[in-house]
């Protein structure tokens, strides 16, 4: 009774704060009332539709051993308290797409992202990670592709793998840009950045070497010292000398990058990757708190409109309309095809009971799509004026920050360069004009209310740690996934030549991990010497790609709930796999046909070609035009591809469930036989 | 009531302990001794080394 007045409570209370964020549509609303309503509906869907999708979809049953009870090894399989469970999970399925996505939808207006970010969450996400994270539990930890070839058939598990793959290059590029993008002629930011590599191998030195596995130690010492690195970042921005030795454009710290990326790669794990996931899952935890803290403190008003023109597809950040691209765009924020794999990782070998999947798959994403929901009102608490003049490229509103000023003015967005050059002063930067790739609007927007939360001397500071905290956990991302992908290549090659899939074959890692890194190091490259900035193609490629990947673990779990025997249920996975499957297809059809140059693929790849034959290209757009078009087209067929696996995969699954429901044989289901469980009940 | 205030933050550190995984050794050399006693252990080091290893050779961290 008591729960149910709760649930009543919740639901009035976030029904007025929607209601107050729809009627407030020409007047800025303050951002506590969206926070409110995205919490209010957060859960209200984990205590009713994830509460009986977990009673009566996926049939949870806490008497039942888990794999972590079943075969408990004291090592990967270990029954752990959900909570400590709940923050592992969470620690691994936050990134940076979920901060990156948002800023960038932002240029719709911050409605059409807030919506999707909640509903997509609470009707897809948190429901794709709860069911593969069951369904994996079910299955002894197994991993999606495991579960795909099991349930579906070779074919589905194929195209799972095959996804993954494509999808971390793409994605490590575009966060590779992202980093780049913030430390390009920043010495601050570049310093700082830079000093968490000698920082992360310090405390990998202690974790293995003088205090082994003594975890909280050392990742206070190596938060205090890249804590330290920021503020010392600050000195060498005021010292001339220093100053210039850390000023790089962007081609040379792409350059970085990649060589970072690959001896990331190669090196021993506990010497980098280890040590620096401890840095950045602290800084993680830590911020994210103190963001939700100060915008509570803070409750800053939206200065962003509802809906701004650029819905009708000329949005200045990427070119597409508000259908599909702003669910494209927000991606990781709603629904995430990545977590899937993570559901189907580590998270299901340390369960200790069923009971704890709603909380660990739904509630998990439910956070995230908080996330997401504060990197919105970071973008949206800017001037809009000052939001498009960081985040447009140069190659769109011209070089100077007076044609930049006077386009941005010109799209009703009122901006002054004094205004811009007043907050490139208080942030510690030279400039902040067409900073693209969502950082440093980003840092911008956090630094903003921590500033005036925490205190406004320090915006400088607080800038160019919103910074490093990015920079951090998009390097883990890009450490780990160059890891995963290399696995992956090996897998598929040991398919080719033996040797080549032995993960401790030196040669072989060296090589599988030259051609991972080649992979993204090609996407990134392009994407620095685009005059667009590179985020505008890039990013709805991942975008499609992510959701697509979600796409295929939904089509695994409706393809398993059918099998066994919940037809009638179907419509939990169904309908959010229905939706994926419409907004990827229009996009990647979109992205493959459309005549507009800032959308298509081969439209802007004819359009440059033409230009470059008919020589009124500038000589140094003319020098990289060749290598642009050949991007622009091998970016339509990677679409293409892309397209082509997941309709495969759909079918795969409606031949397998159409052959269930009619009584043909279908494979046996993977599930593990039950087997009572000691440690609860 | 000084003392519950100590089982108190004592709790909250077993806890931070465990979540990050600073335990993780104390807590394999007990379930070790529990259902295998007498083999073998990895020493602090080794199974700190190892426990990275496989930590890292699957899909643990996202976007």
């Amino acid at each position: 009774m008591l729960k149910n007045i709760g649930g009543v409570l919740l639901a009035a209370v976030g029904a007025i704060a929607l209601t107050i964020i729809a009627l407030h549509r020409h007047e800025p609303v303050n951002a506590l009332w969206i926070v409110t309503a995205a919490v209010c509906v957060y859960l209200l869907g984990y205590r009713f539709y994830a509460a009986w999708i977990a009673a009566r979809v996926l049939s949870v049953d806490a008497s039942r051993a888990t794999p972590a009870e079943r075969h408990d090894n004291g090592r990967d399989f270990v029954p752990t308290h959900r909570w400590i469970v709940f923050g592992h999970h969470f620690a691994a399925i936050a990134g940076p797409g979920p901060l990156v996505g948002p800023t960038l939808a932002a240029q719709f207006g911050y409605l059409p992202g807030t919506l999707w970010i909640i509903v997509g969450a609470v009707l897809g996400g948190c429901v794709q990670d709860m069911t593969i994270l069951m369904l994996s539990t079910r299955r002894d930890g197994r991993s999606l592709g495991q579960m795909a070839r099991d349930e579906l058939g070779p074919f589905g598990g194929f195209a799972a793998l095959i996804g993954t793959l494509l999808i971390m290059i793409i994605l490590i590029a575009v966060l590779g840009l992202v980093v780049v993008n913030a430390m390009k002629h920043s010495p601050w930011a570049t310093s700082t950045v830079f000093a968490t590599v000698p920082v992360a191998i310090l405390v990998g030195f202690y974790l293995r070497r003088w205090r082994p596995g003594r975890v909280l130690e050392a990742s206070v010492l190596g938060v205090a010292l890249v804590l330290f690195a920021v503020v010392s970042g600050g000195w060498i921005d005021g010292n001339p000398t220093l100053r210039a030795a850390f000023d790089f454009p962007a081609i040379p710290l792409a350059g970085f990058v990649i060589v970072y990326g690959w001896f990331a790669a190669i090196l021993p794990v506990w010497l980098l990757l280890a040590p620096r996931d401890y840095l950045s899952t602290f800084l993680k935890l830590g911020t994210v708190a103190a963001l939700a803290i100060a915008i509570v403190l803070m409750h800053p008003q939206i200065k962003m409109p509802a809906i701004t023109a650029f819905v009708d597809g000329t949005g200045p950040l990427f070119g597409g309309k508000v259908f599909p691209f702003v669910f494209i765009t927000i991606a990781c924020g709603a629904v995430s095809g990545f977590h899937a794999l993570v559901s189907s990782g580590t998270t299901p070998k340390i369960i200790a009971s069923e009971g704890d999947v709603r909380l660990v798959g739904y509630g998990s994403m439910a956070l995230e799509s908080l996330v997401a929901i504060m990197a919105i009102i970071a973008a949206t608490l800017l001037d809009p004026g000052v939001y498009f003049a960081i985040n447009t490229g140069a190659g769109l509103v011209g070089a100077t920050p007076d044609a930049a000023v006077q386009t941005i003015s010109g799209w009703g967005f009122p901006v002054t360069v004094e205004q811009m050059q007043h907050l490139a002063n208080d942030m510690g930067e030279r400039s902040l004009f067409a900073r693209t790739g969502g950082a440093p609007s980003l840092a911008v927007g956090m630094a903003s209310i921590f500033g005036s939360t925490f205190g406004r001397g320090l915006l400088s500071l607080w800038y160019h740690f919103a910074i490093m905290f990015e920079a951090v956990f998009i390097l883990t991302t890009l450490d780990a996934g160059t890891r995963v992908g290399r696995f992956m290549l090996q897998d598929l090659l040991g398919h080719i030549w033996k040797p080549l899939g032995r993960t401790s074959w030196y040669p072989s890692v060296l090589i599988t991990s030259a051609l991972i890194v080649a992979g993204w190091g090609y996407f990134l490259y392009i994407g620095v010497i685009d005059p667009n900035g590179g985020v505008n193609i890039l990013w709805p490629l991942f975008g499609i790609a992510n959701q697509m990947l979600a796409a295929i673990a939904l089509c695994v779990a409706t393809g398993i709930i059918i099998k066994s025997g919940k037809a009638r249920y179907a419509f939990v996975t169904l309908v959010p796999l229905a939706w994926l499957a419409l907004i990827t297809s229009t996009a990647a059809w979109q992205k493959l046909t459309s005549s507009d140059v800032r959308l298509g693929f081969f439209a802007a790849a004819n359009d440059l070609a033409a230009k470059l034959a008919s020589g009124v290209l500038p000589a140094d757009k003319a020098a990289v035009a060749p290598q642009l078009i050949l991007n622009q087209r091998l970016d339509g067929w990677l679409t293409m591809f892309f397209l082509a696996v997941v309709w495969f995969v759909i079918l795969d699954m409606a031949r397998v469930s159409i052959r269930y429901l009619r009584g043909l044989p279908v494979s046996n289901s993977s599930e593990a036989p039950y087997q009572v469980s000691r440690l609860t009940g | 009531m000084i003392l519950d205030h100590f089982i108190w933050a004592r709790n909250v550190w077993r806890w931070l302990r465990t979540a990050t995984g600073d335990d993780a050794y104390e807590r394999y050399v007990e379930h070790r001794s529990k259902k295998h006693p007498g083999e073998p252990l990895l020493t602090r080091a080794g199974f700190y080394e190892d426990s990275q290893r496989r930590k890292w050779s699957g899909v643990s961290r996202c976007c």
